[in-house]
């Protein structure tokens, strides 16, 4: 209850901070709307802001659901396999450096203005952190339990799925919670690139007819997808007690 | 049960770093054998060694079964952290080798276990629900379930208190009988109560120790096992580990 009262009283700051700096600096209101005006587009425009939500959610999800199974999967082989290890880890690193978001013109070339690509681009943004965070605690499992796997004679198997899959669920969770970060990003930059619907499109579209106001309220969608995202996740991991 | 008795003889190197020289241990068949020493003399790496755990461990030496049957697969080892499955209950983590070896798993006989060892009727609790003398003896229970003939104690009970740690002396003791234990101590009055043979570990090598008359677990109160406890003590003092 506490909670909700706070979180309330730290919006309402927030919003008559925005409200008057639009008042102080005499702005238009096509370069900086109030909080009133984005209301009133965000609730004239619901239909509208609801459609490009879904294909935006749609995306994001579906892109998200595949980066995190790829990840997972490649982890647990790279576990099982020094040859995989030898392998995909230096590749895995230079993937690491390399900023997967300035793949998105090549990625929406490969494969168009539609779907495919957003999905491609959030699933290959969440791959990365998913696979590296889960495969390092896989590996990290303490001394203590490889002796006591090596004398009860553990198969590998066994040993991945009863001892190093349960202790690498905190560093896995740590994995997922940047994946959930970075998704809402890859998946409105895939869109700036090049998109007929989403968030991200109406974000651009908006902006450049100077519908300003329209363009916060997508932004607003766009926020509220990300943090319905991160506290579904957030109850996820408290739900089955993991801790990061 | 066949247990053999284990004979250690030569030189205990890590690495290239000479540990201990001259080992000379003859474990009996069944009996406890205990090494003590202080912390840093190698005590844990000769348990590794005889237990077959990786390490940089190595005997310049021998280290043979009365029956002339390997050791691997023969060993059961108990530590101070018993490393239970804090997400797994009682009975799961005394029957986890069977599970690991993809073997079925007797919860029947891991129940019995944990009911002599003093559980009984706990075993739906998490390892997190329990003292530290509790988890303990779910290690031990898991221990027994492997019912091998040779088991390695490593300070088994050294963070337990006092008076719980005598307890689980006792116990051990009533539950491993017939097996050949190799007990790993710091502390003279375990070696004292429970050994059948026993050595002060130091570089130079192990010097085997007299032990009081009584057949283990022995009295703690008994004068003369305070007596050597005293004299134990100032002789620990006295080891510089290599």
């Amino acid at each position: 209850m506490m909670a909700v009262l706070r979180g309330i009283l730290a919006l309402g700051f927030a919003l008559a901070l925005w409200q008057s700096v639009v008042w102080a600096s005499g702005v238009p209101g096509f370069i900086l709307p109030g909080p009133w005006r984005v209301a009133q587009s965000l609730w004239g425009n619901m239909a509208m802001l609801t459609e490009h939500a879904r294909f935006t959610a749609l995306n994001l999800l579906t892109g998200l659901s595949a980066g995190v199974a790829l990840g997972v999967i490649t982890a647990l082989n790279l576990a099982l396999s020094p040859g995989a290890r030898m392998l995909l880890r230096p590749l895995l690193i230079f993937a690491q450096a390399m900023p997967v978001f300035a793949l998105a013109p090549v990625i929406t070339l490969w494969l168009g203005y539609g779907a495919p690509s957003k999905i491609v681009m959030v699933a290959l943004v969440v791959y990365f952190p998913v696979t590296s965070a889960f495969f390092d605690g896989l590996m990290r499992l303490p001394p203590a339990y490889q002796d006591m796997a090596a004398l009860l004679r553990a198969t590998p198997l066994r040993r991945l799925f009863l001892l190093q899959v349960p202790h690498a669920l905190p560093a896995l969770a740590s994995g997922l919670r940047l994946a959930v970060v970075y998704a809402p990003f890859a998946v409105v930059i895939g869109e700036w690139v090049g998109s007929s619907r989403g968030l991200g499109y109406l974000m651009l579209m908006a902006n450049g007819r100077g519908q300003t106001d329209l363009m916060f309220a997508a932004l607003m969608m766009l926020a509220a997808l990300s943090l319905t995202l991160f506290s579904f996740f957030e109850a996820a991991v408290r739900r089955f007690s993991i801790q990061p | 049960m066949n247990a053999p008795a284990l004979s250690l003889r030569g030189d205990l190197f890590m690495g290239d770093a000479p540990l201990i020289r001259d080992l000379a241990l003859e474990m009996p068949a069944g009996g406890w054998s205990c090494l003590l020493g202080p912390s840093g003399v190698g005590k844990s790496t000769l348990g590794r060694l005889v237990a077959g755990l990786a390490g940089t461990q190595r005997l310049a030496g021998a280290l043979a079964a009365s029956d002339g049957v390997p050791l691997a697969g023969r060993v059961a080892m108990m530590a101070q952290e018993g490393q239970l499955l804090p997400w797994a209950g009682l009975v799961h983590n005394v029957t986890i080798g069977a599970h690991l070896r993809g073997e079925r798993a007797d919860a029947a006989r891991a129940r019995q276990l944990l009911a002599d060892v003093g559980l009984a009727g706990m075993e739906g609790r998490r390892p997190a629900s329990l003292s530290g003398g509790q988890r303990q003896r779910v290690v031990l229970a898991r221990t027994l379930m492997e019912d091998c003939p040779v088991v390695v104690l490593d300070e088994p009970f050294s963070a337990l208190d006092a008076a719980t740690r005598l307890m689980m002396q006792d116990l051990a003791e009533k539950l491993l009988k017939g097996r050949t234990v190799i007990l790993i101590t710091h502390d003279p009055l375990e070696a004292l109560r429970l050994a059948d043979r026993a050595w002060l570990l130091g570089p130079e090598g192990a010097e085997a120790l007299a032990l009081p008359d009584a057949s283990p677990p022995r009295s703690y109160a008994h004068p003369a096992t305070l007596d050597m406890q005293a004299r134990l003590l100032a002789r620990l003092q006295a080891v510089e580990p290599a």
